[in-house]
């Protein structure tokens, strides 16, 4: 099992690499603030472990995870829509 | 079931992510990344037990709710330290994954500890930076937090084996031990150090999320958070090769460590000059290289900015380019998205490589704002903290327009041998101000 999914961690790395290496530098910034808000995907791990918490003081820390994760995303998301949006304007008019 | 949504959620972001490669389809490719967020937020939820359902919803919507409205109230001058912030609330909610599930598993393994300790460190490291960023915090005394950092390192690590026990009280202690250690080591880290600091952090929150996937065996996280790592990795590497410094020199190093140049020069030594004269310049110029730094998002002069390039264009068919330093900023990309704000057109914007050999034919530079990065001591002089970073070449104009508030030295805390050179015409004051007064010279000059 744990050998899988090390399979996995080097195979992302190479996805990453070469998809990253391909972003324009003129879009660094939106990309920062999109790979940010994605990063919120951790959100499933405060998810899946709820399943498994056995007292109140832990579901408690996994509501809390769950409420900065979901600040995370949809602050995150929104952010990079207004930066990618001041991009997308400028194109249209050319 | 679970596994073709895995494949679905991740081949969106990959998508998402490749889609940021041209300005036309970047925008695209959010969509995208937010569909293959909703996509897992639904299957997350329907997932768990039901009882719990409610509960996750209402969090969810609240954490949403606040996030929209807080980076809805953030101006454009403000995204550096938003970021920053987002950030650090992934890294908190990591952290907080792997203290409950070291407390759930009653005898945590090396991963949660260690899931602790980044999560809390990208958290607390993050919220450093944001304070930094929207100038809340000054620091003075490096030294003494340079060297807390240390004893905290070392209480850390020793708190991690009290951790690896199991007991509640431990593993709290711990993850306060490790946020403090994140807040005093960036905590001094220079103004110009930040665009690196940031990019570590966002690789950081990344790879928090690949070992909370390791910790409970779920390999979407696990690819998720390493393409994140990758990033931020990549962007941190960038970074590093534009300034010309190692990462272990930013982080133990910071550029403003009580380094006040003693140059002996005096205001006498250097040729003021008024917007009028700038203005004159630079409509009977037939190229003009505009240099924005730091100095531009810290005045807001981005639109001024982008009016008086448009004046230049139409007006007085000067050939006008821009050239950003890749670390000229806050953030990887900094200049870019506020140059996109004040709508200037993509083609006219140049990197570091394109736009060095252009400066031998330009009769102008308009340098606002942006000190170490074209400071040619980095060329010359090899006990200076700046020695061979690579600069835009800016001495090589005809002429040089230099826009700055003051004449203390940039955040490198080093003069600038630029200002006291014949050809260049210091314009000292706002930037905004200055630049708005130029465009209003040039709307009333007569072509």
């Amino acid at each position: 099992m744990e050998i899988y999914l090390i399979d996995i961690l080097i195979l992302s790395g190479f996805i990453g690499y070469f998809a990253i290496w391909n972003v324009t530098p003129l879009l660094h910034s939106p990309l920062m603030s999109v790979t940010n808000a994605i990063s919120g995907i951790v959100i499933l791990g405060a998810l899946q472990s709820l399943n498994l918490s056995n007292n109140l003081f832990t579901t408690m820390l996994l509501l809390t995870a769950i409420f900065f994760a979901s600040i995370n995303i949809f602050g995150g998301f929104h952010i990079s829509a207004r930066m990618l949006k001041m991009f997308k304007n400028k194109d249209k008019k050319q | 079931m679970i596994s073709i949504t895995n494949i679905l959620i991740y081949s969106l972001f990959i998508l998402s992510i490749s889609k940021m490669s041209a300005t036309r389809t970047a925008y695209k490719g959010n969509i995208l990344a937010i569909i293959g967020m909703s996509v897992a937020l639904i299957f997350g939820l329907i997932s768990i037990k039901p009882e719990y359902q409610i509960y996750a919803i209402t969090t969810i919507l609240f954490g949403g709710i606040t996030g929209i409205i807080g980076s809805q109230k953030t101006s454009i001058s403000q995204l550096p330290q938003m970021v920053a912030l987002l950030n650090g609330f992934g890294g908190l909610a990591s952290g907080l994954i792997g203290i409950s599930e070291s407390i759930n598993l009653t005898q945590p393994n090396f991963l949660q500890i260690f899931i602790i300790f980044t999560g809390c460190l990208t958290f607390s490291g993050s919220i450093a930076g944001f304070f930094k960023l929207s100038g809340l915090i000054k620091i003075s005394d490096t030294e003494t937090l340079h060297s807390t950092s240390i004893i905290l390192l070392i209480l850390s690590i020793i708190g991690s084996f009290y951790a690896y026990n199991g007991e509640i009280e431990y593993i709290i202690s711990f993850a306060l031990l490790s946020s403090l250690l994140g807040f005093c080591f960036i905590l001094p880290i220079g103004g110009a150090d930040m665009p690196i600091i940031i990019s570590i952090l966002n690789g950081l929150s990344g790879w928090c999320t690949t070992l909370v996937g390791f910790s409970i065996e779920n390999s979407l996280l696990i690819i998720i958070g390493t393409l994140i790592g990758t990033s931020g990795s990549i962007l941190t590497y960038i970074m590093t090769k534009a300034m010309n410094r190692h990462l272990l020199k930013v982080i133990f190093a910071p550029l403003n460590q009580h380094k006040e140049d003693t140059s002996q020069h005096t205001e006498q030594d250097i040729h003021k000059g008024t917007p009028q004269d700038a203005a004159f310049l630079m409509e009977n110029a037939h190229k003009v290289i505009i240099v924005p730094g730091f100095g531009m998002a810290a005045s807001g002069a981005q639109h001024e900015l982008g009016n008086m390039a448009n004046l230049l264009i139409q007006k007085y068919k000067v050939d006008v380019k821009f050239g950003i330093h890749p670390v000229a900023g806050r953030m990887p990309g900094h200049m870019n998205v506020l140059l996109a704000e004040a709508d200037i057109p993509p083609e006219i914007i140049y990197g570091i490589n394109e736009i060095n050999p252009e400066f031998k034919t330009a009769d102008i530079v308009y340098i606002i704002g942006a000190n170490d990065t074209t400071n040619p001591l980095a060329k010359t002089k090899k006990d200076s903290t700046i020695y061979q970073m690579p600069i835009l070449e800016v001495e090589q104009a005809k002429r040089i327009l230099f826009v700055k508030r003051s004449l203390a030295p940039g955040y490198a805390g080093l003069d600038n041998p630029l200002f006291y050179e014949d050809k260049t015409l210091m314009l000292l004051g706002d930037g905004k101000e200055i630049t708005k007064e130029i465009v209003t010279n040039l709307e009333n000059d007569s072509k």
